[in-house]
């Protein structure tokens, strides 16, 4: 009964009222954090701003329904996986910049192969590429951090000793 | 202007507050109040990109300071303050405060342009919120506007900067990020294992 009224909001989730409209937003932020990364070429916004808008909403699902449920969604090695892709990814494009356009980074898409119109979404060449790929890293190491985090504080009543520590 | 002196006195209120007081909440709150004012001040001097930015990481950060402090039950600070870092600190805010006054001796871009042609350096900064390549011409930020939409094809032209004309950078700070976030990870599994096993 202590426990029931006590409605702690660390690992466990809150209460239904927060389950069930974070159940309805956090798709929206997730599309709006995928929308910043796609446009960034286009309007302010870009790699970094959109990843952690992307980070933001598995963060507000994490809050809402506590740590379990999250880590069957998306577990911690899947997590350092996608990190490591993107990574890889934005060093792909660099080097593919070496191999097909004569120095490190250029932009060869634009300036070889697909120019495309300016102010459509299909356009500037490597930069909505380079985008994605910064966007997929920044999103996957927010949320490594913030999870493992979470790991490290746990439920707390006050008064009882917590392992040695104050 | 009037409204950049209001967010400045707000962030200085704030950073004030967070450093004095006891309550653990209240400072992680004022810390957040801080980045909230930087954000609304970038807006203000026509950044967009930069201002989407530094509100969301805030609003992240912010996120991050309550997870590690207030949830392990640390909601107050105590312990006195040493005398000598006292001492230091007030001697680096008056040094520092001696330096912001020299440079608040501001002029219009127009003087400047004429104190430029007699003596090529700089005798003091032009009033706040210009940007600082009006009055130098000749630097290679008057290239990145007038030709990145062609060589680019990026109607962005902060996109086009930071992805293809200074792609380097970006690729070092990817880096930067790449390993801190590697380095913080393995430190706090470790510790967080050790956690979840002393309590089975």
């Amino acid at each position: 009964m202590a426990e029931k009224e006590k409605n702690s909001n660390g690992v466990k989730g809150m209460t239904v009222i927060v389950k069930t409209i974070s159940s309805w937003v956090k798709v929206l932020i997730f599309l709006f954090g995928i929308y910043i990364i796609l446009f960034g070429h286009l309007t302010p916004g870009g790699g970094f701003a959109g990843g952690v808008i992307v980070a933001g909403s598995y963060v507000l699902l994490m809050l809402a329904f506590g740590r379990e449920f999250v880590e069957e969604n998306l577990s911690l090695p899947v997590a350092s996986r996608l990190d490591c892709l993107g990574a890889f990814l934005f060093a792909l494009i660099a080097i593919l910049g070496l191999a097909l356009g004569g120095s490190f980074f250029v932009n060869f898409l634009y300036q070889k192969y697909l120019p495309g119109e300016a102010l459509n979404l299909i356009s500037a060449g490597t930069i909505p590429l380079s985008n994605i790929a910064i966007g997929l890293k920044v999103a996957a190491s927010l949320f490594l951090v913030i999870f493992t985090l979470s790991i490290c504080c746990k439920d707390f009543k006050p008064g009882t000793p917590v392992n040695g520590k104050e | 202007m009037a409204i950049f002196y209001t967010l400045l006195l707000f962030m200085i209120i704030a950073a004030i507050i967070a450093v004095e007081t006891k309550n653990l909440l209240s400072a992680v709150i004022c810390v957040g109040a801080i980045g909230f004012g930087g954000s609304l001040m970038f807006l203000f001097l026509r950044a967009p990109d930069i201002a989407i930015t530094q509100i969301v990481v805030e609003v992240l950060g912010l996120i991050i300071l309550i997870r590690a402090t207030i949830s392990r039950d640390l909601t107050f600070i105590t312990g006195d303050r040493e005398f000598f870092g006292t001492v230091v600190s007030v001697v680096i805010i008056f040094v520092i405060f001696l330096a912001g006054v020299k440079i608040l001796e501001t002029k219009p871009v127009e003087e400047i342009q004429e104190i430029r042609k007699s003596q090529p350096q700089f005798v003091t900064l032009p009033d706040f919120g210009t940007a600082i390549f009006d009055v130098a011409p000749e630097a290679a930020s008057q290239t990145y506007i007038s030709q990145g939409l062609e060589k680019t094809g990026a109607a962005n032209l902060v996109a086009s900067v930071i992805l293809d004309f200074r792609a380097y950078d970006t690729l070092g700070e990817a880096t930067v990020l790449f390993t801190a976030i590697i380095g913080a990870t393995v430190i706090l599994r470790r510790k967080s294992r050790k956690l979840l096993e002393d309590a089975d």
